[in-house]
């Protein structure tokens, strides 16, 4: 269609409903509704073009496919895109969770609800965009811009103290790119394009690998984020509105580790290699320490966001470990911890509607009047614990495992995170969930409504079946994780021929 | 047909959890107890079809998740050791199910506690069907779910959280070691399936592992990360002190859970991982050493507690020490026989405690009982029952399978062997003495019910062993007892809150059918169910009767040396449950004021062994406290005051500053669109920096 292909729509479509929802008239309840459902109703196509997406996709090669490239800025910088096993997974969530955000937000944004949904759909657009991006400017490009529109969604509509939580979140992130940016033109001018296909199979020199490592690493670290530029995350959290905290978890978070496996494994592998005891460190530490920090929270929302943090611990600990196992448990957890940390933001979304605090000491005893909206919450608390048969397990498990052959002592240390993930969610439900119904403020509160039901209902559902069976999202990893692995076997054995002093490969 | 064995308590869960409401109790309950009883049936088949036959059959369900030569898949292991297990298993659940519709009557959430049952029970047997250890960790941590769940039962009690959420925990702890030791099996065999672990593991026995610094035998530490998760699992010491406080449960639950089925987990874990540990002698001792010191410590503690459900925990904490040391000197099948008689004589004592606190409307605390053989001799001659296998009266259950561990502690010739002979033989002791104890205080002696006699509640200090000093006996157990003591007997199910059972002036009755018939069920398996298969679990039978589902290495001849131990050893787990017999009967029919004089006497180790030897004090001194501490150290000084006063804070007040200064009398957002334009500004610039740059390249 125009010359177009179906990756080309799902960043066009969002746009489209953009455009029509700006065409809408004034501040009325007429324009509201026809906003909100113009954007979900936007959201759903694009999840149903992904989907057509996933149908042509073949999940047996590692190759990109659906590629397509456009003439942009210059010959060597193109507007392409493409997928492969690394990045499909995670387009499939970003389209899928949005019509969630949506109907997370049906009645909960009642002011400029226009401009919310406009930025929602952009933001959609962008994640869409680096998930797809196979030209660095491209990546860059959407990267970045993803910031503006989640900058307004904190901002804009977001709690009290959203003006400074903004502000943390734009300088962390802000400070990365500046630096990526930079690596960005060094990597242009060595290799000469800014095509990643061919930057895959470029062979940067080692001392250069070691600083294009640093500067990208500068921002996906605060994207992911690590220890200890972690500190915008449960700010952020906290002020932005729900659907927000979904995207923010379920999403943005996820950019950091795609950024990882999809620039700094495969391009610098030496440099990945000689850097990983660093990132092992930062990472254990994200898993203890923030795990501790957690436990202390007395705001549902702050809890959840530091225990994203630890869940992010895994994530880098799995990819740095260079095999099979923790890179794929690594990408697995990113899908896992989309579904369930979007999952628990949402839960909290709908105890903020109904009492419009996040304080933990203000609830209670809720499982008396809301036994349904109970019962999903042990799910996505036991699938946070990593409980075996719920999605969290995989990932988790998978990581430690491949921590294990890279670095037992390393392993060891992540364990811990078993333990004091099951103190600090368990913790929380037992004060939110259980004990005594006694605050007259909670005496007349409701079990989830039907909208409320239809949103969380499919979370549940996923939860449980990708803890059964992940092999659809596995097994699509599979292919891609194992040509990277070949090919950075490769690049550091001829290193080390060239350089015999390195130490031996880990396996 | 293992696929409904495995799945049927499943479906009965689901179809209670989900549509309880639309199916009301009653259909609830049906559903679920029949779905299991017919599981039982067909495992009961299995169990006179599969022991005899030399090799395991495997049964492929589905594959769970594969990552480069990572396969997990779901998969049935079924051997002997499998379908002993499922016999246990799932008759003992179906009984509890049944139990359960008498016990839980009055309360209005019955769906929801028979689907925790049921779901219980099918994580259960995913747990001991299972083909390889991450399936066997699916179900090791089903039941640790389904435990805090049902410990958590009644939501409304704090004790009861707390006791959910500590199970929970403690069990992690021991599951830290559980998932370490399955990393380090898949690294040194390279499966994590059963039966490539065994093939694996006769060649890397002597393979070392470097690891935390120090150079270990691979298969020793293996075997000791795996048996820290048994030690959790089944409550062993260090990882014991969640299960007491489990008792805040349901009595049904703690029959089930934490008596028969689930904590006897870490058992089925060493006996059916027996071929690698049979490889790794010096973790074995370590298995032994803690055995013996549980089986001691717990019968110490259970010495002196005063609610009925917490001297059978701790009685259940002691027999699982007993298993353990049966483990540690490879006297596998005796261990696997003792958790057999086990689930039958402790299900049937904790249900029979149920029926005592169902006709004492919840009341659990034994010091307000007594002469209850007049009111309810039917629980009460199931208890004697009970009583009598647990301490191992001869031709019981318990005589059969408690010997022999014994008798294999003495004949052994590894090290710990000793220690551990004179830990299970005095335990045999106490077991005895607090057995009878409980017998004699909650069925004989004066009645000490509120109501009864005009002796009120309040006044029970003073009644309790007639005239002993309350100071000693019973002061310290309601005020210095750690705090959940005594919370066993506020108010035990929600429903019940409307009950003033300390006003009540019911006769204590007997409980309805639905309940008793359980319990003569299992009686008869306390009675009969050592005579019955002694033979085949560890006599002459045993080697047809096993095939190859224990592992025994060529040195092996633990169960023929049992036969040649003195008679005096023979003879002493007999002699011991006599003298604890008439020590109990002096102290507490006789001379009831001995007690009260002897705790008066010796308050320090009385309060030592009322307060549990100050585990609870103690763990949360050096772990629960420092990591709150260390937690809102790192969370308010690491995070607050450093990462962000330098970082973020420090720049962001200067800009904020700035743009006050500037945009004062400005509304609205202008400094969220000013922003907006510099990231603009930004994209802007690099793209001309990146179009303008093939100039410079070329």
């Amino acid at each position: 269609m125009f010359g177009l292909g179906i990756l080309s729509g799902l960043l066009i479509v969002p746009l489209c409903g953009a455009a029509f929802i700006l065409t809408l008239g004034e501040e009325s309840e007429a324009s509201k509704r026809n906003a909100r459902w113009a954007a979900l109703a936007t959201t759903l196509a694009t999840f149903l073009l992904s989907l057509v997406a996933w149908g042509r996709y073949d999940a047996t090669t590692a190759s990109f496919q659906l590629v397509e490239s456009h003439a942009w800025l210059s010959e060597t910088t193109r507007f392409k895109l493409g997928v492969d096993g690394f990045s499909m997974p995670l387009i499939l969530l970003t389209t899928f969770l949005m019509p969630f955000c949506i109907g997370a937000s049906w009645l909960s944004v009642d002011k400029r609800v226009k401009e919310y949904y406009v930025a929602f759909l952009v933001l959609e657009t962008t994640m869409i965009g680096v998930f797809q991006a196979l030209d660095l400017v491209l990546f860059y490009l959407f990267f970045e811009a993803g910031l503006i529109p989640m900058f307004l969604i904190i901002g804009i509509w977001g709690g009290k103290r959203r003006i400074y939580a903004s502000f943390k979140f734009f300088l962390y992130t802000l400070l990365g790119s500046v630096l990526m940016l930079l690596a960005i033109m060094a990597m242009y001018w060595h290799a000469g394009t800014t095509d990643i296909p061919t930057l895959l199979h470029t062979r940067f020199p080692v001392e250069m690998q070691t600083w294009l490592w640093l500067a990208f690493f500068a921002s996906f670290a605060v994207k992911m984020p690590m220890w200890p530029v972690h500190t915008w995350l449960p700010d952020a959290h906290v002020e932005a509105p729900t659907a927000g905290s979904v995207i923010l978890a379920g999403i943005l978070l996820k950019m950091g580790g795609y950024g990882f496996i999809r620039i700094s494994l495969p391009m610098f592998p030496d440099a990945s290699h000689s850097f990983a005891p660093m990132v092992f460190a930062l990472s254990v530490i994200a898993i203890i320490f923030t795990s501790l920090i957690a436990l202390m929270q007395t705001d549902i929302k702050k809890l959840i966001a530091y225990s994203s943090v630890a869940h992010m611990g895994f994530v880098t600990l799995g990819l740095f470990t260079l095999n099979e196992q923790g890179i794929q448990g690594a990408l697995f957890l990113m899908i896992s911890h989309g579904i369930v940390s979007g999952a628990l933001f949402l839960c909290v979304g709908v105890v903020y509607d109904r009492m419009h605090t996040r304080e933990i000491a203000a609830y209670g005893g809720l499982v008396k009047r809301m036994p349904l909206y109970a019962a999903a919450m042990m799910v996505f608390t036991m699938a946070n614990v990593g409980l075996p048969g719920t999605s969290g397990f995989v990932g988790e498990f998978l990581a430690m495992m491949g921590a294990f052959r890279a670095n037992p002592t390393v392993a060891f240390f992540s364990v811990f995170g078993i333990i004091l993930s099951a103190g600090y969610a368990l913790w929380l439900y037992a004060r939110v969930i259980y004990g005594k119904l006694e605050k007259p403020s909670l005496q007349g509160i409701l079990d989830l409504d039907l909208r409320e039901k239809i949103i969380i209902a499919p979370l549940v559902a996923l939860t449980i079946y990708y803890g059964v069976h992940p092999a659809p999202v596995l097994d699509t990893f599979a292919p891609s994780t194992e040509a990277l692995m070949q090919s950075m076997r490769t690049a550091l054995s001829n290193t080390q021929t060239a350089a015999a002093t390195l130490p031996p490969v880990s396996r | 047909m293992y696929h409904a064995i495995v799945f049927l308590p499943l479906v009965g869960a689901l179809l209670a959890g989900l549509f309880g409401r639309q199916l009301g109790p009653k259909l609830s309950e049906g559903i679920t107890t029949g779905l299991l009883a017919f599981s039982a049936l067909l495992s009961w088949g299995a169990f006179l079809e599969v022991p005899g036959t030399e090799h395991a059959t495997r049964v492929q369900v589905a594959t769970w998740f594969t990552a480069g030569d990572l396969v997990v898949d779901w998969a049935f292991r079924i051997d002997t050791l499998t379908v002993i297990m499922l016999v246990v298993v799932t008759s003992v659940s179906t009984l509890v199910h049944l139990y359960s519709i008498g016990y839980m009557e009055e309360d209005p959430h019955r769906p929801r506690f028979f689907a925790y049952l049921s779901l219980f029970t099918f994580a259960m047997l995913m747990l001991v069907t299972a083909d390889n250890l991450v399936q066997m960790f699916f179900g090791w941590e089903g039941v640790g779910l389904a435990s805090y769940l049902l410990i958590g039962f009644w939501y409304e009690k704090p004790s009861a959280n707390a006791a959910a959420m500590k199970a929970f925990i403690v069990n992690r702890v021991g599951d830290f070691g559980f998932s370490l030791g399955i990393f380090l099996v898949f690294v040194l065999t390279g499966s994590i399936a059963f039966d490539g672990i065994f093939s694996r593991a006769p060649e890397i026995k002597d393979a070392t592992f470097h690891f935390l610094g120090y150079d270990w035998s691979a298969l020793t530490l293996a075997c000791l990360l795996l048996f820290m998760g048994a030690m959790g699992k089944s409550a062993q010491f260090l990882l014991h002190t969640w299960l007491p406080d489990a008792m805040e449960g349901p009595t049904p639950v703690s029959a089930l859970i934490h008596a028969a089925t689930m904590v006897t987990a870490g058992v089925f874990m060493v006996a059916r991982l027996s071929p690698l540990f049979e490889l790794a002698p010096n973790a074995l001792i370590v298995v032994t050493v803690i055995g013996g010191i549980t089986a001691f410590f717990a019968a110490t503690i259970g010495l002196v507690q005063n609610d009925i459900k917490r001297v059978i925990a701790y009685s259940t904490c002691s027999q699982l020490g007993y298993m353990f040391v049966a483990l540690g000197v490879g006297a596998y099948s005796a261990a696997v026989f003792h958790l057999f008689t086990h689930a039958f004589f402790k299900a049937l004592l904790f249900l029979g405690a149920g029926s005592v606190i169902h006709a004492m409307h919840h009341e659990q605390d034994m010091r307000n009982m007594g002469n209850l053989r007049r009111y309810i001799p039917f629980t009460s001659a199931m208890m004697t029952i009970g009583t009598l296998a647990l301490i191992g009266f001869p031709f019981t259950a318990g005589y059969y399978s408690k010997d022999a561990i014994i008798e294999a502690a003495y004949a052994s010739t590894r090290p710990g062997h000793t220690l551990a002979f004179i830990c299970t033989v005095v335990a045999a002791l106490m077991t005895s003495f607090y057995s009878w104890r409980l017998f004699f205080m909650t069925f004989e002696g004066p009645a000490r019910w509120a109501g009864h006699g005009g002796a009120h509640h309040d006044d029970h200090h003073a009644v309790a062993h007639a005239g002993s000093s309350a100071q000693a006996d019973g002061a310290p157990g309601h005020h210095e007892g750690v705090a959940h003591d005594d919370k066993g007997h506020d108010v035990e199910p929600a429903s019940h809150s409307a009950i003033e059972h300390h006003d009540h002036a019911h006769t204590p009755h007997e409980s309805p059918l639905v309940m008793t018939i359980p319990l003569g069920l299992l009686a008869f398996g306390a009675l009969f169910a050592g005579l019955i298969f002694k033979n085949r679990f560890i006599g002459e039978g045993m080697d047809g009767f096993w095939g190859h589902a224990l592992g025994h290495g060529p040195d092996n001849h633990i169960m023929h040396d049992i036969h040649s131990v003195p008679a005096l050893v023979s003879y002493a787990p007999f002699i011991m449950m006599l003298i604890g017999f008439v020590l109990a009967y002096w102290m507490y029919i006789r001379r009831p004021e001995l007690p009260g004089q002897l705790a008066a006497q010796q308050p320090s180790l009385y309060r030592f062994l009322l307060n549990k030897w100050y585990f609870d004090e103690l763990y949360d001194r050096i772990f629960v406290r420092p990591a709150k501490d260390f937690g809102k150290f790192l969370w308010k000084e690491a995070d607050g005051r450093v990462i962000d006063g330098m970082g973020p804070d420090g720049i962001a007040t200067r800009v904020l500053d700035v743009t006050r200064g500037v945009v004062r009398f400005q509304t609205g957002y202008v400094y969220h669109y000013a922003f907006v334009m510099l990231v603009g500004v930004a994209a802007l610039l690099s793209w001309y920096m990146l179009t303008g740059l093939p100039k410079v390249a070329h």
